[in-house]
């Protein structure tokens, strides 16, 4: 029973730092404001979550579980809306994604916003 | 870097990286407060001001080689000074020597207080706090008589009203969020002042996060949605009740005989005063530190209505 608990909390850590670390390359690595918000937006969320749900595994204490709960629950409420609200603001202020971009002008600048 | 709006997001990012730092020297309750302070809400308000002043930096009206130059000397004299300190994290260094093994080993039988940081900063050196809290109602005071001239003419309220209205009729899904999350901020904040005795937090944190809620609500309500529901008269009364129950509680301990700010001597039982003292002069540094927030905010904001 410990092992198998034990196995799976180090599989959530590993499959949540991978997450993160895949959304950190995304935000450097990809073209546009649009392209580096999803790369970061939906790798965050789960990401955090795993790495949370891994440390629960690893701990015994009921009183910490609660607690990594509700920081569980507040990352999911409030990560995406973070980046609804940061991805609607820059769409309101007129940021074009590249995908809209590339047919006007035939050049792949990237957005510095 | 010309973008104001850029430098104050660097500042808040080393704001954050610097609580992280400070976790990892295991200083959580430095930690805290600097997420909440340094992190959170000055960036927010030093947005709030770039909102006022304009995004871009004007041109150049100064010798930046000058500045260079002064900040290189001023940083090598103090990599300079830096030098005769003892050994980082040695043991015989005189901050280690002085008065920290008294904390560290009588602090529990003399204040009841599992948080060694709590009953320092509440106790031990319950006037430097006291001065602390003096700062920052004097800033709100300052804010205060600053910002609240101009002449509140209806004409302005009508078009500010009118602009927040279109700023914040759309964003449903944050709305609905926010009614969610700010109960919570609140209970939180709640958590964090009250126990603070026991684990990291106390009165500046927890004024911080309640003040964060209360500006959330005006963020995505609207400014004039929120005025109805903060009485501002109230928030100011708030930031001198604090200072006033911060002081209240030493001249009660000059009455009992005891020094400013002694608490031993508020019960009959020297660790049960010790512990009602520290309760209330935290409650006194929340109610001040948020209020001041909230005014600090509302003026900044505010301001932007009357151009």
């Amino acid at each position: 029973m410990d092992i198998v608990v034990n196995m799976s909390s180090g599989l959530c850590l590993l499959l949540g730092s991978f997450l993160c670390l895949s959304g950190g390359i995304g935000i450097i690595r990809f073209p546009d404001f649009y392209t580096r918000m999803h790369a970061v937006g939906v790798t965050d969320t789960l990401g955090a979550g795993m790495i949370l749900i891994g440390l629960m595994l690893q701990n015994p204490d009921s009183l910490v579980i609660i607690k990594l709960l509700m920081i569980l629950v507040m990352t999911i409420f409030i990560s995406p809306v973070a980046s609804h609200a940061l991805a609607k603001a820059a769409f309101r202020n007129d940021l074009v994604p590249l995908s809209d971009r590339n047919e006007h002008k035939g050049g792949t600048e990237s957005s510095n916003p | 870097m010309r973008d104001l709006f850029a430098v104050v997001m660097m500042l808040g990012i080393f704001g954050l990286l610097s609580a992280s730092f400070f976790v990892v020297m295991d200083a959580v309750d430095v930690a805290f407060t600097e997420a909440s302070v340094g992190a959170g809400i000055s960036t927010l308000l030093m947005l709030t001001a770039v909102t006022l002043t304009g995004r871009l930096e004007d041109g150049e009206r100064h010798r930046p080689m000058w500045a260079l130059v002064v900040v290189f000397i001023t940083g090598g004299l103090l990599i300079y000074g830096t030098l005769d300190m003892p050994y980082f994290g040695s043991a015989d260094a005189p901050i280690h020597q002085h008065v920290a093994p008294r904390y560290i080993h009588d602090s529990m039988q003399e204040t009841g207080l599992p948080n060694i940081v709590t009953s320092v900063l509440a106790s031990y050196r319950g006037f430097d706090t006291f001065g602390e809290v003096v700062v920052i109602f004097t800033a709100g005071m300052g804010v205060l008589a600053l910002l609240t001239m101009g002449s509140r003419t209806g004409i302005h309220r009508v078009m500010a009203d009118s602009i927040f209205y279109l700023m914040h009729e759309q964003h449903l899904i944050l709305r609905i969020l926010t009614k969610i999350l700010i109960p919570f901020i609140l209970l939180f904040a709640l958590y964090v002042q009250f126990h603070g005795d026991f684990g990291p937090g106390g009165g500046f944190q927890a004024g911080v996060i309640f003040a964060a809620a209360i500006i959330l609500y005006a963020m995505v309500f609207g400014l004039s949605t929120a005025r109805r529901v903060i009485n501002r008269t109230f928030f100011k009364l708030l930031s001198a009740i604090g200072v006033l129950l911060y002081g209240g509680v030493g001249v009660v301990s000059l009455l009992n005989g005891g020094n400013f700010l002694d608490y031993n001597v508020l019960a009959d039982d020297p660790v049960a005063g010790q512990h009602l003292g520290i309760l209330l002069i935290e409650f006194g540094v929340g109610c001040t530190v948020a209020s001041v927030m909230v005014i600090i905010f509302f003026n900044f904001s505010g301001r932007r209505e009357f151009p």
